[in-house]
């Protein structure tokens, strides 16, 4: 039987990828939550934040890291990953965002001027710095994908460890801070009713503004650790974050705990057909989930919204 | 701006005004808080940044190994006041064009007088449309065999993909942005009834007879995705058209056994006529392939003009412009969507048909997610739902990067296009929306909207989401 075989492989694989989704879903979900528009260009967020990481580690790493400059190694690249997004982010929603919230554009000008800033992010990525797939230094074990230890008959690579530890520790913040902090509340006023929002004093402009520099944190982030096992290059944003995209809305969108669940829940459903299908398949499987989920439960496995989920 | 306060309008200090802030000197604003807030300061660092960042992408391209050789290069380099320079000017102009409204509406109406006079008038307008089909019968004869092809490859085939979009986009108000995967549907369908795919019939077929084949293909394909996310918010369509332009690609990569995998197809046959002792074969001139090109635009042309005049065009429109008000007055909201989006397929399934048999061979790289893109950037820069636009929009932007690549100026690099066509769809957005031959309707529309009468589109609202 194909499905059972490997079964636990997968299955860690799965959630391994999971965890990534779950981390640049939230963009997604943020941006949707504050403005219901879908932020096409999050994809380039998360690729800048794969450069930004990649470049910071090649300019400090010089020998092979051991033991602890190993883990400082990479929280220095989820740092400088997650400031290269954030700072996209602002500067996307400062020019492709806000010229048009300004002017209460229609909702297509907004998606279009989204995908134009996705466009010219990442081919000028591929113009500035070249368009071939570079890898990021070693920072452990003489290589970045080696193996842990072996649980249940699945290989635990030390990736997916550092994958899992990075995306729990940022999920688990995020999640508190929008829970918690005046930012949070701000946040989720905004997108629980905008009017009233700023009525009561919120400043619309900054809170929208802080929305994606969140989003574009944990996406930069994301990129970084992406990078470690698959390498930077210009076009590495488009996948991902379409599958992301997915797992926000199975997840339901503009729900942040709906993010992270929709995020694993994706990663394990698109890992496990792999038993018995070629890997080239494995877009197809999310992109259908995609498509099955909106014909079937278009609002996501927990519901859509942003301003009372947490 | 009025400064806060002046000395002289300081309140008088005394026990009842302690309650209330006194506003002190301290609070004026400084110069350089009234230079930050002043319009013309603002206008004219955008126009900076704007014009550095376009020095950006015309500059040189660095590397992995230098990635910033790339930015240094194009900003110290004593090319930056070429458009530190046009930044000036162009901020010049427009803060003149902002002092000298009224004298330049004076001038362009009088400029714009006999054309808007003349063009309401039916006969006028038609002569007009005349006048460039005969343009664009003869002139091609008369350049060189490379513009020839440009003129099929690049704008024929674009004009009609740009036609069928519009439909989707300018007509309906829905962003489709995997238009290529029905693009793909098309030309694979012509390779299937034709034999030339791996898997065939026993018998083949003329590629005239696959057009309706494949233009069937492409509309199923275009109703069953259409119907369920129509259903939904208009965003969405957006994105599961995304994931399905994936899977029609990445499908047609895999399936090797039935679609000739990433190798593509080969040997997909010329559009013949054998009929009543006519036998014409196009073969691999560009030449006669343009004519059938221009003769099938022409046609879809009309048609669409017309279907914009009727009672579609006008359930369209009701459905861009308030679908509540649309559903409450009995229009059957989801239908005419479903139909724009299945116009749109099909049209972009026959444009597959001619090219998989103008140039005989396909592959999966042809129909990528840039492709998509690009088309829809035609369909902006003419203006949303302009069949004028779209025609000239797609010409114009198919034709200069040839013709930038034939004389290059300013250091345009062809695989650079999409950083420039990226950076176009941002500038339109901001600052003409309804592209450069708008639709009246539509830039009214959008008019309206920004004022919030309406919604210019067909994303907002849903019967589905209402649950």
């Amino acid at each position: 039987m194909c499905f059972t075989e490997n079964f636990m492989q997968y299955l860690v694989n799965g959630l391994a990828n999971g965890f990534l989704y779950a981390l640049i879903a939230l963009g997604y979900t943020l941006v949707y939550g504050v403005l219901q528009l879908i932020n096409f260009a999050h994809s380039e967020v998360f690729m800048s934040g794969g450069f930004a990481g990649y470049f910071v580690l090649q300019a400090v790493v010089g020998r092979q890291p051991h033991g602890l400059m190993s883990v400082l190694m990479i929280v220095l690249g989820i740092v400088a990953g997650a400031c290269g997004g954030g700072l996209i982010a602002f500067l996307l929603e400062r020019v492709a965002y806000r010229p048009l919230r300004r002017r209460k554009a229609p909702k297509l000008a907004f998606l279009i001027s989204a995908i134009g800033a996705s466009y010219f992010l990442f081919n000028l990525a591929g113009k500035e710095f070249g368009r071939t797939s570079l890898s990021v230094p070693y920072i452990f074990n003489g290589t970045n994908s080696g193996i842990a230890f072996t649980f249940l008959g699945a290989q635990v690579q030390t990736m997916y460890l550092i994958w899992a530890a990075a995306a729990i520790v940022l999920l688990v913040s995020l999640d508190r801070v929008v829970a918690k902090t005046k930012l949070g509340q701000g946040i989720r006023a905004v997108a629980e009713d905008a009017e009233t929002a700023s009525l009561m004093g919120v400043n619309i402009d900054r809170v929208i503004s802080q929305a994606f520099v969140l989003g574009g944190l944990l996406g930069g982030a994301a990129g970084f650790l992406y990078a470690l096992n698959f390498g930077v290059v210009y076009t590495m944003g488009f996948t991902p974050a379409l599958k992301a995209f997915t797992a926000a809305v199975l997840g339901g969108i503009g729900n942040l705990r709906g993010a992270m669940l929709g995020g694993l829940v994706l990663g394990v459903a698109e890992s496990l057909p792999l038993s018995c299908v070629n890997f080239n398949w494995q877009d197809v499987i999310a992109f259908g989930i995609l498509i099955v989920v909106l014909l079937f439960r278009p609002m996501g496995l927990l519901g859509e919204r942003l301003g009372r989920s947490a | 701006m009025t400064a806060p306060g002046t000395p002289a309008a300081r309140p008088p200090a005394g026990p009842e005004a302690g309650a209330q802030p006194a506003v002190t000197w301290d609070e004026r604003p400084t110069a350089w808080a009234r230079l930050v807030s002043s319009v013309d300061a603002r206008r004219a660092f955008a126009y900076l940044v704007g014009f550095l960042v376009l020095a950006v992408m015309t500059g040189p391209s660095g590397s992995s190994s230098a990635p910033t050789s790339g930015f240094t290069g194009s900003l110290f380099n004593p090319r930056v006041f070429w458009f530190i320079g046009l930044a000036v000017v162009f901020w010049g102009a427009t803060t003149a064009r902002h002092r000298y409204q009224a004298r330049i509406r004076a001038w362009n109406d009088s400029v714009l007088a006999l054309p808007r006079r003349l063009m309401p008038d039916k006969r006028v307008r038609y002569g007009f449309y005349l006048a460039l089909l005969v343009f664009a019968i003869i002139y091609p004869m008369h350049v060189s065999g490379f513009w020839q092809q440009v003129a099929v490859q690049q704008i024929g085939v674009y004009v009609l993909l740009t036609v069928g979009l519009n439909v989707v986009v300018g007509y309906a108000g829905l962003l489709d942005l995997g238009y290529v995967a029905f693009y793909a549907i098309g030309a694979y369908s012509a390779a299937f009834w034709t034999g030339a795919m791996p898997v065939h019939l026993p018998f083949h077929l003329n590629p005239f007879w696959t057009i309706p084949l494949a233009i069937l293909a492409a509309m199923m394909a275009g109703v069953l995705l259409g119907v369920p996310t129509l259903r939904l918010r208009g965003d969405y369509l957006a994105i599961v058209t995304l994931g399905f332009g994936e899977i029609v690609s990445i499908v047609a990569q895999n399936l090797t056994s039935i679609t000739g995998g990433s190798g593509g197809v080969l040997g997909i046959p010329h559009f013949s006529v054998n009929l009543l002792g006519v036998h014409y074969t196009w073969g691999l001139g560009n030449l006669p392939y343009y004519y059938l090109l221009l003769a099938f635009v022409v046609l879809i042309l009309v048609l669409f003009h017309s279907l914009e005049e009727s009672r579609v065009g006008r359930a369209w429109t009701a459905v861009r412009e308030d679908e509540v008000a649309a559903e409450a007055s009995g229009v059957n909201v989801l239908k005419y969507k479903v139909m724009a989006f299945a116009i749109g397929a099909s049209t972009s399934g026959f444009a597959g048909v001619l090219t998989a048999s103008q140039v005989g061979y396909i592959e999966p790289q042809d129909f990528t997610y840039y492709l998509s893109i690009l088309i829809l950037v035609l369909v902006i820069f003419g203006g949303m739902g302009s069949l004028p636009g779209a025609v000239v929009g797609a010409a114009v932007l198919q034709w200069f990067p040839e013709f930038l690549r034939l004389h290059p100026l300013f250091g345009f690099q062809q695989q650079d296009l999409y950083i420039y066509l990226g950076a176009l769809l941002i500038v339109m957005m901001i600052f003409r929306p309804e592209g450069i031959l708008p639709s009246k309707r539509r830039k009214r529309e959008i008019g309206l909207a920004e004022h919030g009468v309406g919604t210019a589109d067909a994303m907002t609202t849903t019967t589905a989401e209402i649950q």
